[in-house]
């Protein structure tokens, strides 16, 4: 048989709409884990690289803790978080478990696009007697956006991957298809729930990089394709750090 | 950035995506989970003269009857290997039927279910009874120790006292929601909500928390996020008093026997030091062996010994 077919075949059943854990249930989970985690995620991370980027301290601080944030294994994690505040409480607990995934990412975004804007520039918009406070919301928070959507965008993704795990702590999700389907040898609906998993990620994936290239294109840059994934924010050069500090 | 560039990606990505497509439709002209036909033929060969491959399950409990079988056929001048912790049962099922392992324990009703989804055998015996004709050629199963570890319902004993409810068949009385949690595929499981409904005649929510009665599911039952919740019956923690284990008059799950399952060519020059053995594992036992991993961290070995010493077989 053609697991592939069997799959859509799965997708479309009517029992999708009608019999237990129908999709449109599950969709709408798996979603509002993914952007409730995004914009927790965001509300800390996004100050916070504003001002090491602003600053330029506290980046080998951000970049360890990026690192160690990313290591940590998820589903022990949830399993902890779980045990701690309660199973009824699991959301509380995944959402946490989904934050600390989504932090680092939108983290380097924020400080990677302060730090990318041209130093002329923000020197210039100093020079006009801006205050800091203007500088960086009026000159380097938009010139980042590019940047900081490019974290947003690896964030969300890393996110709909990993709420997968929800259905472990009984909130439910698309992950609920991919236990069962291990279990019971369904492997349709496994496959099926994988695609749909894809699927959640390429639009979400698709709205980011249409922000994206809107956002580079009101900032008046060269819409470099395929620039924001593939560059990462270089170290501060010591020149850089230099004027800074010249500057203060 | 020329208009031709931005064109070129987009063909890339669009040559890209129809690549993707093809791929994924070679990969699904065949099943990738079938199992191979690897063309041996079951338990042939080696067996008789190599040493005896005893694999156990990716479960603590029964990584530690595998254990106990180890060392009881180490000790009878048996030179075994041990191939333990391979997952769940469609993937050391198929290692048995290539001969790749020779001996694993098993519990009887889920390895019935496996290759006879329809049965209607229930009690021990009925099960022990169904499972010979069952298995493949090749593979032979032994005596069932009294020892269970099966599925079981379970709620808070306050839950218990509060509303009389000390059985299954108690259930159909309570006005209220049941909320049943288990492991995700408990939902269409013979046992789980459908089998609720069909012996009991109760209808359940189902929500899946997926650590097989461990501490998240009786977390959930304890603070009422679920109203029962399914724990195998070996576990240490029934033992606590803070759970009530329903009744089940209707049988409606499967008798779960330790029962040894081998390679056919093997069975009779095994039977005697396994049959010692399960004629001492009961349920109770198993709990004990359980405890001493769950609550003193003791690893399999360490446990088989000393249950095997105390029991008079090492």
């Amino acid at each position: 048989m053609n697991l592939f077919l069997d799959a859509l075949a799965w997708l479309t059943d009517p029992e999708r709409v009608t019999g237990p854990n129908p999709l449109a249930e599950r969709i709408g989970e798996h979603l509002w884990y993914t952007v409730l985690a995004l914009v927790v995620s965001a509300l800390i991370a996004v100050p916070l690289g504003y001002l090491i980027g602003h600053t330029g301290k506290g980046r080998q601080l951000a970049v360890l803790g990026s690192g160690a944030a990313r290591a940590l294994p998820s589903l022990g994690l949830l399993t902890i978080f779980t045990l701690i505040v309660g199973v009824g409480n699991a959301q509380v607990a995944a959402i946490a478990v989904f934050v600390i995934l989504g932090v680092p990412s939108i983290l380097a975004g924020a400080y990677a696009g302060v730090e990318a804007v041209d130093r002329s520039v923000v020197d210039a918009a100093r020079a006009m007697g801006m205050t800091e406070t203007q500088i960086l919301f009026r000159v380097e928070a938009p010139l980042g956006l590019p940047l900081l959507l490019g974290g947003l965008r690896s964030a969300a993704l890393q996110i709909i991957a990993t709420a997968v795990l929800a259905a472990y702590v009984g909130l439910g999700g698309l992950g609920i298809y991919i236990q069962r389907g291990i279990s019971l040898r369904t492997y349709d609906e496994m496959l099926g729930g994988a695609i749909l998993i894809v699927l959640l990620a390429l639009i979400v994936d698709a709205l980011f990089a249409i922000a994206e290239r809107v956002a580079r294109r009101a900032i008046g840059s060269a819409p470099s394709r395929g620039r924001p994934r593939s560059e990462r924010p270089e170290p501060l050069s010591t020149d850089r750090q230099s004027t800074l500090e010249e500057i203060r | 950035m020329s208009i031709r560039t931005v064109r070129k990606g987009r063909l890339a990505t669009g040559a890209f995506a129809v690549g993707a497509v093809l791929a994924l439709a070679a990969c699904g002209s065949g099943d990738p989970l079938a199992p191979e036909d690897t063309g041996s033929e079951s338990g042939d060969g080696g067996a008789a003269t190599g040493p005896i491959v005893i694999g156990s399950q990716a479960y603590y409990s029964n990584e530690i009857i595998a254990e106990i079988y180890a060392q009881a056929l180490e000790a009878d001048g048996f030179e075994v290997e041990r191939q333990f912790q391979i997952g769940q049962r469609d993937v050391y099922m198929a290692a048995m039927e290539d001969g790749s392992v020779q001996l694993i324990p098993e519990y009887s009703g889920n390895l019935l279910q496996f290759y006879d989804a329809e049965t209607e055998a229930r009690s021990t015996e009925d099960v022990a009874a169904a499972l010979p004709d069952a298995v493949p050629d090749g593979l032979a199963v032994l005596d069932p120790a009294d020892a269970q570890d099966a599925d079981s319902y379970n709620v808070t004993a306050a839950f218990s006292e509060e509303n009389g409810i000390t059985s299954l068949a108690d259930l159909a009385d309570f006005d209220g929601t049941l909320t049943v949690g288990g492991n995700a595929e408990l939902e269409s499981r013979p046992y789980g909500p459908p089998g609720l409904s069909e012996f009991y005649g109760v209808d359940v929510e189902f929500v899946a928390i997926g650590d097989s009665g461990g501490p998240l599911t009786k977390d959930a039952i304890r603070d009422g996020t679920i109203t029962m919740g399914d724990i195998y019956t070996a576990d240490p923690d029934l033992a606590t008093g803070d759970f009530v284990t329903l009744e089940d008059p209707e049988s409606m799950i499967l008798a779960q026997n330790v029962t040894p399952v081998v390679a056919a060519d093997l069975a009779e020059a095994v039977t005697p030091t396994l049959d010692a053995v399960n004629a001492l594992l009961t349920t109770e036992e198993l709990i004990a062996l359980n405890a001493s991993s769950v609550n003193d961290q003791q690893d399999s070995a360490t446990i088989a010994t000393a249950w095997l010493t105390d029991n008079g077989l090492l």
